[in-house]
């Protein structure tokens, strides 16, 4: 895939995640202030493990994710919350789109 | 040979302790006994199924297929005795279980009610998934409901009681809200917000007796002054003990919990303890002290499970961290924060600890100072032992909270935020977060 088009994706999202909102971010948790409870995924209208993320203390990079904010809201122990885009999270996608681990490394 | 690991408990020290050990020891047996009949659930987690927020089987955080993944044994039954000569943990049902390295891990339990009655149909706790059903189902029937105990979990079940649309009375000892981390003005805080949710809070009031009806169920407690009270539900969470039984014909060395030292082993060899039932040295009290935490009983597991493989790892244990919501309001607690009274007294405390809190959260060090400030709903408190923060509070608005922890947990010299302090001008929130930027200009590592 050509940089221009990998980025023309960036933009607009991917083909494989037609709901993927435009602005970048993502949730990510304190592991230390979570109990497991379950009240992060059971509030996900997409049914993703947010414990499990939150569990091993892993920002949630499920594609399926919406950005809708319910995990952060719902939790009582202010577990999670949301990045907002920079720069690595830029370079994390477009190395997705280019299917390229290392985006630095060009093509 | 491979070794065998043997742990006893399946929650959140002993499942981490096995996660540890396989990732270590791949060869290693690892079995784990558990007394409920269960994958690993979130105990803290029960709260939200009384509220309704979450169904019961949403607590489960471990399947049945993630032991099988790491090849771990459950085996269902009661522990009962440690023979630390033979090396063997006796079951109830008379199995004996050898084992190279033991964990004890097997958390706290509620402790019945001191008084006549507590065997009756109606008494309930917030403790396991068992009782948290029990209680959900009495709740659907029930007309008018008693809560005692003064920790998080007595709140716990006066918020899940009434919200399911039972008449809730909470019943006090003496004369504060939560009164062993709470001072009067947040306790007056919390009282206004439970009154708004239809709690009825009754304080200098104690329970004697529970009386039942011909079929065994509660119909009334007997209160100290003779006169009786009504309810069909009697909530207890008036504080959890170790099931100490199991050590006790053992030299395994005991104070309020199972001692252990920093690389989390019991006076015996290759015994091991985790979790609520051990008792951790803590820097801030200089004494060994139990926290009933999930976070801690997290850190204890895989600690524990390092030494276990033979990684030698000394644990720090760190300052005891709690965030909670209740009745809409969110409170963080942090490290020493008890607001003591005269007429209070420490061993009494420690003897009642519950869930949800730890030992430091009850002491304050011998000379200290407290900053306070208030804006409606929102409150912030802060103990200082000379140029260390020790203890914080705060309830509400949370943006402080992380920055406090990282002072205490760091041991951070807050010299200039004590002189900031004290120079006025600014509210205590403007000055603790220019402080915080301060330190994260200067120390990347805070950001």
């Amino acid at each position: 895939m050509g940089t221009l088009k990998a980025l023309k994706q960036l933009i607009t999202g991917s083909a494989k995640q037609p709901d993927k909102p435009r602005e970048l971010g993502r949730v990510v948790p304190d592991a230390s202030r979570c109990v497991q409870c379950g009240i992060c995924g059971y509030n996900c209208p997409v049914g993703i493990p947010v414990r499990d993320y939150a569990r091993q203390g892993l920002p949630v990079t499920d594609p399926t994710c919406i950005a809708c904010g319910n995990c952060v809201n719902m939790c009582p122990r202010g577990t999670l919350r949301w990045e907002t885009s920079n720069h690595v999270i830029v370079l994390e996608r477009f190395a997705e789109i280019m299917g390229d681990p290392d985006p630095l490394k060009g093509e | 040979m491979s070794k065998q690991y043997l742990i006893i408990g399946n929650g959140a020290a002993g499942a981490t302790a096995a996660e540890t050990i396989r990732q270590h020891d791949p060869l290693g047996e690892i079995t784990i006994v558990t007394a409920e009949p269960y994958p690993m659930y979130s105990r803290p987690g029960l709260a939200y199924v009384l509220t309704n927020a979450i169904p019961a089987k949403q607590v489960f955080c471990r399947t049945l297929a993630w032991y099988d993944q790491l090849n771990l044994t459950l085996v269902l039954g009661k522990a009962t005795q440690v023979d630390v000569l033979k090396q063997l943990v006796k079951l109830e049902d008379g199995r004996s279980l050898p084992y190279d390295r033991l964990l004890i891990a097997t958390g706290a339990r509620a402790t019945p009610p001191p008084y006549p009655g507590h065997e009756l149909q109606g008494v309930v706790y917030l403790d396991t998934i068992d009782g948290t059903n029990e209680l959900v189902e009495r709740a659907k029937r029930a007309k008018r409901a008693v809560v005692v105990g003064g920790g998080i979990t007595a709140l716990e079940l006066t918020e899940g009681l009434s919200h399911r649309g039972v008449e809730t009375h909470y019943f006090l000892r003496r004369d504060r809200l939560w009164s062993q981390v709470f001072n009067d003005d947040e306790a007056r805080l919390l009282e206004k917000i439970m009154r708004a949710h239809h709690v009825h809070i009754h304080y200098n009031t104690e329970v004697t007796e529970i009386i039942g009806d011909r079929r065994g169920r509660v119909r009334e407690v007997k209160l100290q002054d003779g006169s009786t009270f009504k309810c069909d539900l009697l909530g207890v969470a008036i504080g959890v003990k170790p099931p100490l039984d199991l050590v006790q014909n053992s030299p395994i060395q005991t104070d309020r919990s199972i001692l252990v030292n920093e690389f989390m082993e019991t006076s015996v060899p290759n015994v091991y303890a985790a979790g609520d039932c051990a008792q951790v040295y803590d820097r801030w009290t200089e004494k060994h002290m139990v926290d009933i935490l999930w976070p801690s009983a997290v850190a204890e597991g895989n600690a524990a499970g390092l030494n276990m493989v033979g990684k030698r790892h000394a644990y720090v244990k760190g300052s005891p961290f709690n965030a909670c919501l209740l009745f809409g309001l969110h409170i963080t607690t942090i490290g020493q924060i008890n607001p003591r009274r005269e007429g209070d007294d420490e061993v009494e405390v420690l003897q009642h600890i519950s869930r949800g809190s730890s030992e430091v959260w009850y002491t304050h060090p011998r000379t200290f100072r407290s900053a306070w400030a208030a804006d409606g709903d929102n409150t912030v408190r802060l103990v200082l032992n000379g140029d260390l923060l020790v203890g914080a509070v705060v309830i509400g608005e949370q943006s402080l909270a992380d920055a406090l922890r990282y002072f205490i947990e760091h041991q951070v010299n807050i010299h200039h935020l004590r002189a900031d302090l004290a120079a006025g001008g600014a509210t205590l929130k403007q000055s603790v977060l220019r402080f915080w930027q301060q330190l994260q200009a200067a120390v990347p590592a805070a950001a």
